[in-house]
């Protein structure tokens, strides 16, 4: 089950791409507003066709411009969570689920609640359900049409962001029952790189880079689209133990790191995300600082922007950490690949919502 | 009290709702989802009957159902009487000087159901006809419901036009409002006193309904 688009336009805004998604696949579509994301998505759910584009799901064609192919929405297999969920607000939870289902079927539109936890509240209307539960109905109705692609449009922006954490954690659970592609159009690099095998840079309507989440995060060309403070890498560790003082503290491979409560229970193994420009080398390890995370390691490449600032990888074990430090600095420490150097980095520098539990998909 | 004259304008007014309702659901829709040239020009005819005089609507119908019309000519020959003086001429015309009320308001009726709802009723799998039986039909209702209830009160107190376009025949054209009309020229205030009362009655019982079904319905979704 794979997704293929190809889409070119010229109004109401330009555009020229094309991308895969696998099976099973979390493809994060990233760019600012405006950038053409979510067009992407009206293109791929029928809601809109522009001048050339070809859209194909699991080796049917839904749009051909060229052949004069175009499914209508209803007839292409599609699960779409809207940006403000679009829910029907004269239905229940369970009915919304079933509205979806080519034969309603309550028994099952149940179990599909139950997937998103909201068995509780099945009858309720969306009126009477918060943001983050009226999220989760949008999503059971998608997952009901038993959907070749499941496209989610900025899903978690108009929620707050403790429930957006929760959301987060939720999604990373439910893909291991995901046999479908999945596109999600965010703006936010952050929830993209906790929940995205692949990223598609978007830029203008131009794909600027696409690739592994991990290797565009490390490719200053294709952050410059998206703001070069954003250039972070996804480092696993595993809650070891809560401390008196409100700190967790993390086993990573080379070593404990310490981060502000992070609300797992010892043993389970979650992603940390550091962000590059958080981190400081250093040739000897530092005494006397307050920063609690001091990480050994290996320069494993120097990678030069435009500006001044340089990306350093650094080998910690077997994951890496991207340090972004000045060119200058680099050239007073003499940093060259192979050289030994300490990354260190605050506990305090870890937003909350940049600890994700780990991936469990099948596309991995 | 003038019993025939009540039912026929009841059954006037049944009649024109029936045939209105699909106007204004085809109507009201393509007008609320579709953006033309055209389209202020059309909502403008649509609200045309709203501000003519009764007399010169009534006119223009009489002249265009009568003997010498095409319509009229068409209507002979297919049902062997004419159009004008008849119950069935009334209903046409009732329809005709209806058609504002019962347009405009369905139209403001599918205007405000998010256009995102409707895109993901299709998104769900649903055919055009399901999407406005299942989610379109349910969420415009008010709109819908405020359309058939102007429309039937209207009807039951539609003069002028009924009187140019039908005469006052009774047992087929005399509607309520002409036979009060009919009382007070023949000074029988107290029939027409009552008929007044009872059109009253049946007014303000329809627009009470309409408002707690109406309120229960919003009560519904907010």
């Amino acid at each position: 089950m794979a997704l293929e688009v190809m889409a070119r336009a010229a109004a109401p805004i330009p555009l020229d791409v094309a991308f895969r998604a696998g099976p099973g696949e979390v493809l994060a579509l990233v760019g600012h507003s405006g950038a053409g994301k979510t067009t992407l998505l009206r293109i791929i759910a029928g809601l809109w066709r522009p001048e050339t584009a070809r859209v194909r799901a699991n080796g049917t064609t839904w749009l051909d411009t060229a052949a004069g192919i175009d499914l209508p929405p209803h007839r292409r297999r599609i699960g779409i969570v809207f940006q403000n969920y679009a829910l029907f607000p004269h239905m229940t939870a369970l009915q919304n689920v079933m509205a979806a289902m080519d034969r309603a079927d309550r028994h099952e539109a149940g179990r599909i609640l139950g997937l998103v936890s909201l068995h509780d509240l099945a009858d309720r209307r969306p009126a009477q359900l918060s943001g983050g539960q009226q999220q989760r109905v949008a999503l059971a109705r998608a997952l009901a049409r038993r959907p070749q692609a499941l496209l989610l449009d900025e899903p978690f922006s108009a929620v707050d962001r403790a429930t957006r954490e929760k959301l987060h954690g939720e999604i990373i659970a439910l893909r291991a029952h995901l046999a479908m592609p999945v596109v999600l159009v965010t703006h936010d690099v952050n929830e993209a790189q906790l929940l995205a095998d692949r990223m598609v840079v978007i830029d203008g309507g131009q794909v600027v880079r696409a690739d592994s989440t991990a290797e565009v995060m490390a490719d200053p060309a294709a952050l410059r689209a998206l703001g070069l403070r954003e250039v972070a890498v996804m480092l696993p560790a595993t809650v070891a133990e809560q401390l008196p003082d409100g700190l967790t503290r993390l086993d990573t491979a080379t070593g404990p790191i310490f981060l502000p409560t992070v609300e797992s229970d010892p043993g389970t193994r979650v992603r940390v995300r550091i962000m590059a420009h958080e981190v400081i080398l250093s040739r000897a390890r530092p005494q006397g600082l307050s920063a609690q995370n001091i990480l050994a390691g290996t320069v494993a490449r120097i990678v030069a922007g435009q500006g001044p600032g340089i990306i350093v990888h650094v080998t910690v074990g077997e994951n890496e950490i991207l340090a972004r430090i000045t060119r200058r600095a680099a050239e007073q420490m003499r940093l060259t690949p192979g050289d030994p150097v300490h990354a260190i980095l605050k506990s305090m520098s870890v937003a909350r919502d940049h600890v994700a539990p780990e991936a469990t998909g099948s596309a991995r | 009290m003038d019993w025939t004259a009540l039912w026929l304008s009841l059954r006037l007014a049944a009649w024109t709702v029936a045939l209105l309702l699909p106007v204004s659901i085809l109507m009201g829709r393509f007008l609320a989802y579709r953006e033309f040239r055209s389209k202020g020009l059309v909502e403008a005819l649509v609200m045309l009957p709203l501000v003519l005089p009764p007399t010169v609507f009534g006119f223009y119908l009489l002249v265009a159902f009568g003997r010498n019309s095409p319509v009229g000519e068409l209507w002979q020959s297919l049902f062997g009487h004419q159009l004008v003086f008849t119950f069935e001429g009334l209903v046409v015309a009732s329809v005709i000087f209806n058609i504002p009320f019962a347009i405009q308001p369905a139209q403001r009726g599918f205007e405000a159901i998010p256009p995102e709802v409707r895109e993901a009723a299709s998104c769900c799998g649903m055919s055009p006809l399901a999407s406005l039986w299942k989610v379109e039909l349910p969420l415009a209702w008010p709109g819908l419901m405020t359309a058939m209830v102007l429309t039937f009160a209207h009807t039951l107190g539609e003069f002028g036009i009924v009187l140019m376009v039908g005469g006052s025949i009774p047992g087929e054209t005399r509607t309520i409002a002409i036979s009060i009309y009919d009382k007070v020229q023949a000074f029988d205030d107290r029939s027409a006193a009552v008929m007044s009362a009872t059109l009253v009655a049946i007014s303000l019982f329809t627009i009470a309904v309409t408002f707690w079904l109406s309120s229960r319905m919003g009560r519904r979704l907010s």
